[in-house]
């Protein structure tokens, strides 16, 4: 589909994310793959910047320090703060900087997006919490489904071979951690996904394309996180 | 697409982690430059032109050349005047407007790169009159186009320069320059060529790629010519360099530096030159 | 100097009502959110575009809407005698009534606060560039999944040696009677830039944006074809 693109004219469906209607015409407003569920159509993008929701896990990078809160980029559009009572420590006023700098790397969630689109971000949930070691990627946010896979599928698939810590934020950030040549298996790997989300057979290519990087399927030693599947 | 203008610093103690198991982010060696790609003459409306790619890093240099009045300290010499922009469509930080310093640092050092090294034979550029006076002289125009930007402007933007000047045409037809039937080749001498290596952690990395570049350290960028002579140098970031270090930075500018004259040579012979993928 | 001869054949051997050659690359940038490489005749235009992202400075910012900021930029080496790099007064008109034209198609209702960057570089200039950018920047536009009504597309008609022409050249541009750009919106059918110069009767105008509008449905199809071709191998999800 291509914005303009006529997607329906038979008054029967919604028109859903990715289309705007004018009477009973229902067009494509973006590109990307047309979608029908329960009644309402939808384009699924193939591209484009990160669009936050409540309740999405992402991975923020701190950029500046305020008394009482930190300013994050969620790689979207708008800087999203957070406050320091919205973390899993007890912040007395001006020592925020004691617990984040700028430049760390945090696991959070969007807790709002008001109608004027401003976010803001929390840490007080279990499993969200500064990052430490490991590799922070970014992909582009519109293949992010396929890194996780139905029902995390694809990510249970790479860390069974690699053994690797993954947590696959909704804004494309994606945080690999383990053994440093198994790291880099992993994130070659999600490159590979990357180049051919939409190709179809990609689990087949990945599995074999883990093989040759990782080796066998390991015995797993890192813990599942909740957080991981989503 | 990833356009982390805000690097984390796990991704900076990641790369020095990696170099201490003897590794790099995009899997290169340590004086490994990405692939190169030399395209020379596409823009006709340009006296010379030259794009390049290192990596997805990306490039467009053009020359016009256009006759002028000559500055009084040197009445017969032709003139340079090299810009370089740090366009909007290259990165998300970069935006219209006057030149930030590293704009300005990065098309001085461009500039020198053709000015002082000789490359151009500026006084064989006097335009000779009926009388055989030199009253006007050529003045040679270097735009420097940012297109992509991933890592290693300075050596993305001399080479493209170097590509553009070697490829150049004096436009004596089009400016009925008197006694000249055709359009001639600047005159030229053999250019050094720049490469560029950063320090990050404890090691040394050719051709920094973009997340090498937003992380390091300290930058010296070298120009050796074909002599192996050393023939231009900058140093740029907060961190400093050993005496050893900067030697060995020499040595990789000689051995990468004459790969790339070679891949230089080809491209203004040919039009294209690629290195192996 | 015969810019079209009594047979109606144009100086670079045209018909009155044929375009020069268009090609459109899809995704040529690497850190660019979207992007698109265009040659049109003699022109060479690359587009990038960046965002929505928060609108700097603040007091550009609209609470209800994001703003579309367009780029039009030539290239110093771009044109027979170098122009000067940075914008005139020219390239800030072309920017202006591109950016309205993008505005009218975007979907900023869903991006308050935000701004849409859409840069175009004209890396070689031979007539018609502002439809050659306009064109370029759509695809590029689309290609950054910007939600928008419908793709816009634009192309020129003009009068030169008595005629009315499809697509001005270079010649035709400097010497011929009239200019009249237009771009259009597909979905809609409607105008979203027209700039017109020069001298024409009624009946010659209505041709000639006969010409014009027939001028960008051509293009349209090579817009759509170039987004297909980059998205050409996501054959519908896959085992998603």
């Amino acid at each position: 589909m291509i914005p303009g693109d006529k997607i329906d004219d038979s008054g029967r469906y919604k028109a859903g994310p990715g289309t705007y209607f004018i009477g009973r015409d229902i067009f494509a407003s973006r590109l990307g793959l047309l979608a029908e569920r329960n009644g309402t159509l939808g384009v699924i993008p193939l591209s484009g910047v990160y669009n936050p929701r409540p309740g999405d896990l992402v991975i923020g990078i701190v950029t500046e320090v305020g008394p009482s809160n930190w300013m994050t980029d969620i790689n979207a559009p708008y800087p999203a703060p957070m406050h320091s009572s919205e973390t899993p420590w007890k912040i007395e006023f001006g020592e925020t900087a004691e617990y984040l700098r700028p430049k760390d790397a945090i696991l959070c969630k969007i807790l709002f997006v008001d109608e004027n689109k401003k976010v803001q971000v929390t840490m007080k949930e279990p499993n969200l919490r500064k990052l430490q070691g490991g590799q922070v990627i970014e992909i582009s946010p519109a293949k992010v489904a396929r890194v996780i896979g139905k029902n995390g599928s694809m990510s249970a698939l790479i860390k069974k071979y690699t053994d690797c810590w993954m947590f696959v934020g909704q804004n494309g950030r994606i945080w690999v951690n383990g053994d440093l040549p198994m790291i880099q298996a992993t994130i070659d790997t999600i490159r590979l996904i990357e180049a051919e989300a939409h190709k179809s057979g990609l689990t087949e290519r990945v599995e074999a394309f883990l093989k040759e990087r990782a080796g066998a399927p390991k015995v797993p030693t890192t813990p599942r996180m909740e957080a991981e599947v989503q | 697409m990833g356009q982390h203008v805000v690097l984390s610093q796990i991704t900076k103690d990641y790369i020095v982690t990696l170099a201490d198991s003897g590794k790099r982010l995009d899997g290169r060696p340590f004086d490994a430059y990405r692939n190169i790609r030399i395209k020379v003459g596409h823009i006709q409306k340009a006296e010379g032109s030259a794009e390049v790619w290192l990596g997805n890093t990306r490039v467009l240099a053009g020359v016009k050349v256009q006759p002028g009045t000559p500055y009084p300290d040197q009445p017969t010499s032709g003139t340079l005047s090299t810009a370089a922009e740090m366009n909007p469509l290259a990165a998300p930080d970069y935006e219209a407007g006057p030149p930030r310093p590293e704009g300005i640092e990065l098309a001085r050092v461009v500039d020198r790169g053709v000015r002082e090294s000789g490359v151009i034979k500026f006084d064989q550029l006097g335009i000779k009159d009926a009388e055989g006076k030199i009253s006007k002289v050529w003045m040679v125009f270097l735009d420097l186009h940012i297109l992509d930007y991933d890592g290693n402007l300075f050596d993305a933007c001399s080479l493209a320069a170097l590509g553009a000047v070697l490829s150049a045409k004096l436009p004596n037809t089009r400016y009925k320059i008197e006694g000249k039937t055709e359009d001639e080749p600047l005159p030229l001498s053999e250019p050094p060529i720049s490469t560029t290596t950063v320090k990050i952690g404890k090691s040394l990395f050719s051709d920094p790629s973009l997340d090498e570049d937003l992380c390091l350290d300290a930058r010296l960028t070298v120009a050796c010519d074909q002599e192996g002579n050393i023939r231009a140098m900058q140093k740029g970031g907060y961190g400093s360099l050993s005496v050893d270090e900067v030697k060995s930075i020499i040595n990789l500018s000689r051995t990468n530096g004459a790969r790339i004259r070679q891949l230089l040579k080809q491209a203004v012979a040919s039009g294209e030159a690629r290195t192996q993928e | 100097m015969e810019l079209i001869n009594k047979k109606g054949v144009r100086m670079d051997g045209r018909k009155p009502d044929q375009m020069r050659d268009v090609r459109i690359e899809a995704g040529v940038l690497h850190r660019a959110d979207g992007s698109a490489y265009l040659e049109w005749g003699g022109n060479k235009v690359l587009a990038a575009v960046y965002g929505p992202r928060e609108a700097i400075p603040r007091h550009s910012q609209d609470a209800t809407k994001a703003v579309v900021k367009c780029r039009y930029n030539m290239a110093a080496f771009s044109v027979d005698d170098r122009k000067r790099p940075g914008p005139d007064r020219r390239s800030q008109e072309i920017s202006k009534v591109i950016s309205e034209a993008f505005e009218n198609v975007i979907l900023t209702e869903e991006f308050p606060r935000a701004q849409i960057d859409v840069n175009i570089e004209i890396l070689e200039a031979e007539a018609g560039t502002r439809c050659a950018g306009l064109t370029a920047a759509a695809v590029a536009l689309a290609d950054a999944g910007i939600p928008m009504t419908g793709l816009i597309s634009a192309c020129a008609a003009g009068k030169a040696g008595g005629h009315v022409i499809l697509d001005l050249g270079k010649a035709e541009d400097n010497y011929g009677e009239a200019d009249l750009p237009v771009a259009i919106n597909h979905q809609t059918g409607e105008v979203v830039l027209l700039q017109m110069d020069g001298d024409l009767s009624q009946k010659e105008f209505d041709q000639a944006l006969e010409y014009a509008i027939r001028g960008c449905k051509e293009v349209h199809e090579l817009q759509k074809a170039a987004l297909m071709k980059r998205y050409a191998s996501h054959n519908g999800g896959g085992e998603a």
